[in-house]
């Protein structure tokens, strides 16, 4: 289980919380989601509970314990942008490459071509490149995937397509989900339960 | 207002020293647009809107060949009518802050905007006052640097360096383009609001939600062409769709059946016949002999054999 107990996190001691004493607990195979207004905290929550940043107060456990220092963090998080999130100058084959060999399955249900691994992250589109992430991101060890945003860039027939294979792999892998988004009818398709990201708190529902 | 036929749009480039290629990204696209309406643009990345608007205001890249006819109020647009309606009669709000020099205060770039679109001198600290008032933009927000900009403010800027010269056609391009749903509506509410007072306004967005808050009509891209062209309000009952590609779009929003009943390709074939041969599910020989021609169908337009 991912566990933040009083979690609170502020850039620097003259701004405010962005969220403070917040519990949020995933279970492996659950799908939770994150919505609200923009500049609340919800990338800042999501980017401390994959350990970019280090929580204000509070702490973050897994199964108990604090995540990793080094080596493959459970925890994983996808962003926004996808052609930000990989060097422009590996090739595809290198990027999927980044943190452990993926495996033929993955490769092959997440629908990454053979012709893509020549090729440079420019030279693929938003969706392509997603999914490029996506296959990183699901090396052997990570048993929590935190989504942020990452599919308001792309067209609807793309954006299901991501979905149905997030899915899959949660159900099947078990997998714990963290969906953030401001598409409040996307959130209720894929989520059981949803938290509100509010002014300075966060409200459980 | 603006009539676009059959537009196509090819990049020469050079591979392996002198070997030269051509790679012919958008073919086949339709459009036109009226006083007084919004038409939105929709498609997926990669699907040639960007490059749409890149060609009407004649900023492609210098490999880039144009074909086909573009006519605007009634009169051909050739490339030196084109620099001289830019800014003027045709603008263009861009899609993030990164469009303004983030060195110059907001201010004096929407002054300089409205310089360049012929206002004069005299006129133009007024007319740029009356902009920041019309878009509810206090002040002081003159003074400001770009990066001090809210998402909200920034798009409002934007909206006024682009409508303080009295353009006639506004380019909208991703609107919306992260922005929580508070801000987009607000944003989409200035459309409309220009759209009102007989302008001619192309939203170019890949969300179709938001478009069809605002539009009066909607052209799909698909692949570098138009599929479709229907009105906004054909999106309530997907039996009024023409095209399978807008049928599985229609599917896929999460707000209606979110399954994903066509594969996404990215890439149109430049191969002979329909671009989307290779991923629909409805084709069959016919689809791979010839390239469909945009036909009438009821209130809109459709490209396909079986439509």
């Amino acid at each position: 289980m991912l566990e933040a107990s009083s979690l609170a996190y502020r850039y620097g001691k003259q701004h405010p919380w962005l969220f403070n004493e917040l519990d949020l607990r995933i279970t492996p195979g659950e799908i939770v989601g994150v919505s609200g207004p923009s500049g609340r905290g919800k990338s800042t929550l999501a980017k401390v509970l994959a350990g970019y940043l280090p929580p204000g107060k509070g702490s973050v456990m897994i199964d108990g314990r604090p995540l990793p220092a080094s080596g493959h963090c459970p925890v994983q998080l996808l962003f926004q942008h996808p052609e930000l999130a990989v060097n422009p100058r590996w090739k595809i084959s290198k990027i999927l490459r980044e943190a452990e060999e993926p495996t033929p399955v993955i490769l092959q249900t997440l629908g990454i071509e053979s012709a893509w691994l020549d090729r440079y992250p420019h030279e693929l589109s938003g969706g392509e490149l997603q999914r490029v992430c996506l296959a990183r991101a699901l090396g052997s060890s990570t048993r929590y995937l935190l989504c942020d945003e990452i599919t308001s860039m792309l067209d609807a027939l793309t954006q299901v397509h991501i979905w149905r294979v997030v899915l899959n792999l949660a159900r099947s892998r078990r997998l714990g989900v963290l969906v953030i988004s401001h598409d409040k009818t996307l959130i209720a398709r894929l989520c059981s339960r949803n938290i509100t990201c509010l002014e300075g708190a966060a409200a459980l529902s | 207002m603006l009539d676009i036929r059959d537009l196509s749009v090819s990049f020469t480039s050079y591979s392996f020293g002198l070997k030269r290629m051509e790679v012919c990204v958008v073919r086949g696209l339709d459009l036109s647009i009226a006083p007084g309406q919004i038409m939105a643009v929709i498609g997926q990345s990669g699907a040639g809107k960007s490059l749409l608007a890149h060609a009407l205001l004649g900023i492609l890249p210098r490999n880039a060949r144009v074909e086909g006819q573009m006519s605007f109020k009634g009169k051909p647009l050739t490339p030196y009518r084109l620099s001289a309606l830019r800014g003027r009669e045709i603008a263009l709000i861009p899609q993030s802050v990164t469009a303004l020099n983030p060195l110059l205060r907001v201010g004096g770039q929407v002054t300089r905007a409205a310089l360049l679109s012929g206002i004069s001198k005299k006129e133009a600290p007024a007319t740029v006052r009356q902009a920041f008032v019309r878009y509810l933009l206090p002040k002081g927000v003159a003074a400001w640097f770009p990066r001090q900009l809210s998402g909200g403010m920034a798009r409002r800027v934007l909206t006024a360096t682009a409508t303080v010269g009295m353009a006639d056609l506004i380019i909208a391009d991703e609107p919306t383009n992260g922005l929580d749903p508070i801000t987009a509506r607000e944003s989409l509410g200035h459309l409309r609001e220009l759209a009102d007072t007989g302008k001619a306004v192309l939203l170019i967005t890949h969300d179709i939600e938001a478009a069809l808050q605002v539009a009066d009509m909607v052209t799909v891209f698909h692949a570098g062409a138009t599929v479709e062209v229907a009105r906004a309000e054909d999106f309530k009952e997907p039996g009024n769709l023409r095209h399978p590609y807008t049928k599985a779009l229609w599917n896929a929003l999460p707000a209606n059946n979110f399954v994903g009943t066509m594969k996404p390709i990215a890439r149109a074939s430049n191969a002979d016949g329909c671009p989307l041969q290779f991923c629909c599910n409805d084709q069959d020989s016919v689809c791979g002999q010839s390239v469909p021609m945009l036909k009438r169908s009821g209130a809109g337009w459709v490209r396909c054999h079986h439509a």
